[in-house]
């Protein structure tokens, strides 16, 4: 089954000044499931999401993405094979409407965009595809509002839309439903089902329902180690996991 | 030039990513008036307005559209003013290439200077453009050819592509008024272009941007290039008006007067540097004979401005029409 792994790490290490924040983590995602990464505050998980995509450099360790060696390449390099990320806080283009904030993401199969010498309406063809993808998540009502003004959830449904524009093999997605009321939370839960039917998805949630409800396999972070992993049911019944993470409130 | 721009604009008016129409109106106000203005009001000091009006535009396609506050911008205009004056003067260049060859040393420079600073923001960026303008500066004290505190004096205006007379008061108004009037509409392509497209969404969200794929540097350092090559422009284009190339253009006070017609006028806005130059060139020339004090009225608006009016004349006149200019 070593084929089906699409993103793998090895000893995976970050420290901050006598501080370390992730430590000797070996994650292997299997192509077309959806493996979430949970933990109590602290546990390393948005750092562990820094350290794939290159926002942060590891201080040890290694990265496989489709049996590639992406330690030491750029954020827009690893975006540009197919890993493509989200953000804890939403992350759209405030000022740019919900159409243009797909755009961009589907400006990029141009190629580069240096040509400034262009009219903008060479990207008119991107519209009919840019429509597609947002009435996908719903927003179809939206296309021409400023992305500023949705609500919260709508703002993670764009920034999904604007993912998928991409075509991206994997996702990662870093807690897609923070924040979020119970309807949105429900919208966007099936919503990650339904894109992740053909892609690999990797997310942090702290909503353990979403968790239940979605993932193939769970590995469990702790003070930046791995505590667990499995599915559902064996890690919600592991001590070690009941002990530093749903003891207190969950389980 | 002036009806061939009208029809550049008027044919990219349809379809929703078009130009605005309170746009194409607007700009058809500001080339009516400048047509008109030669006869009206003094030329030279048009041309003069004219010159910075470009070069505010330049520097607010820095600021205004990827948000990078540049403050050493006068090491483009006055480089490019030395640049056009001495090619002229001591090669013997026709107006023409020595304007080109003036940008093109301001376009060198953007790549060298824009090459180490965009690799920070904020204030450091500010700096950092702040030491290498104050570099330019002193080498154009030292190097011999500058003519040190004198400058570049007596530039030749010459013949432009052999058929035009520069010495002509007004054919030069109207050559300087064509050259703003392309730089103008360049600067509005291009941030109303695929590239525009990417450099908002950088000012927007730059690590969202970079996980889109978009190696965000080298968007910024294009735009910094450009910034650079139009400021050159304006600088070369000034050199010929008032045949004269001098550390004024050089000086950082001249980093921070473009900062002023920028604001005043209303930073990312596309008519707002335009009508902060002119406030700014206004001032200066009525008040002229307050001598120093000029410096304090500037500093007096500047704090209004920001206190009262923070989206600068234009940018508050587009938020009360809820039209963007």
């Amino acid at each position: 089954m070593a084929d089906d792994v699409i993103l793998e790490t090895e000893g995976l290490t970050k420290e901050f000044r006598g501080f370390v924040a992730v430590k000797d983590v070996r994650l292997r995602v299997r192509r077309g499931t959806i493996h979430a990464l949970i933990g109590p505050n602290g546990a390393g998980k948005t750092t562990c999401f820094n350290l794939l995509t290159h926002f942060l450099a590891p201080t040890r360790g290694r990265i496989r993405f489709k049996g590639r060696e992406i330690t030491g390449s750029r954020p827009a390099d690893i975006a540009r094979l197919g890993l493509v990320r989200s953000f804890q806080i939403s992350a759209v283009f405030p000022h740019l409407s919900v159409l243009e904030n797909v755009r961009v993401a589907l400006q990029r199969t141009r190629g580069a965009s240096f040509d400034f010498w262009r009219s903008e309406r060479v990207l008119d063809g991107l519209n009919g595809r840019a429509v597609e993808l947002i009435e996908a998540v719903g927003l179809a009502a939206f296309a021409r509002t400023p992305a500023v003004e949705l609500p919260y959830g709508r703002k993670r449904a764009l920034e999904i839309a604007t993912t998928l524009a991409l075509e991206p093999e994997m996702m990662l997605l870093d807690e897609p439903t923070a924040g979020m009321a119970h309807d949105d939370v429900e919208r966007i839960s099936a919503l990650i089902k339904r894109v992740a039917a053909n892609r690999t998805v990797l997310m942090v949630e702290h909503n353990l329902s979403v968790v239940e409800n979605l993932s193939d396999i769970i590995t469990v972070l702790a003070r930046g180690e791995v505590l667990a992993e499995g599915d559902y049911r064996s890690v919600s019944r592991n001590q070690d996991v009941i002990q530093a993470y749903m003891g207190s409130g969950h389980a | 030039m002036t009806a061939t721009a009208n029809e550049y604009v008027g044919a990219a008016a349809p379809a929703e990513t078009g130009v605005p129409i309170p746009q194409v109106v607007a700009f058809g106000v500001m080339t009516t008036i400048l047509v008109a203005a030669p006869f009206l009001v003094y030329p030279v000091f048009l041309m003069k307005a004219l010159c910075f009006a470009l070069f505010a535009c330049a520097f607010n396609l820095l600021i205004g559209y990827v948000g990078l506050l540049s403050f050493g911008h006068a090491a483009f205009l006055g480089a490019a003013g030395y640049g056009a004056a001495h090619s002229a003067k001591a090669w013997g260049f026709p107006p023409e290439l020595a304007i080109l060859f003036g940008t093109a040393v301001a376009a060198a420079l953007g790549v060298v200077i824009g090459a180490l600073a965009i690799r920070s923001k904020g204030i450091y960026f500010a700096n950092i453009t702040l030491a290498f303008a104050q570099m330019v500066y002193f080498f154009s004290v030292q190097a011999g050819f500058t003519g040190g505190e004198d400058g570049i004096q007596s530039v030749p205006r010459g013949t432009l592509l052999g058929v035009l007379n520069l010495n002509e008061t007004l054919t030069l108004y109207f050559v300087v008024l064509a050259i703003f009037l392309a730089g103008f509409l360049l600067i509005y392509r291009a941030i109303h272009s695929p590239f525009g497209q990417v450099l908002k969404a950088i000012r927007e969200n730059e690590p969202r941007a970079v996980s889109l794929g978009y190696r965000a540097e080298r968007y910024k350092l294009l735009a910094f290039v450009l910034s650079a090559t139009f400021a050159g422009l304006a600088g070369a284009t000034k050199a010929l008006v008032f045949q004269l190339a001098s550390l004024t253009d050089v000086h950082w006070t001249m980093s921070g007067e473009v900062v002023l017609m920028t604001l005043l006028g209303g930073l990312g806005t596309v008519f707002g540097p335009v009508v902060g130059a002119f406030i700014v060139m206004a001032l200066e020339n009525y008040l002229s004979q307050l001598g120093a004090w000029v410096t304090v009225v500037q500093g007096v608006i500047f704090v209004v401005c920001v206190l009262t009016f923070r989206r600068g004349v234009i940018g508050e006149l587009g938020n009360l029409l809820r039209k963007s200019l």
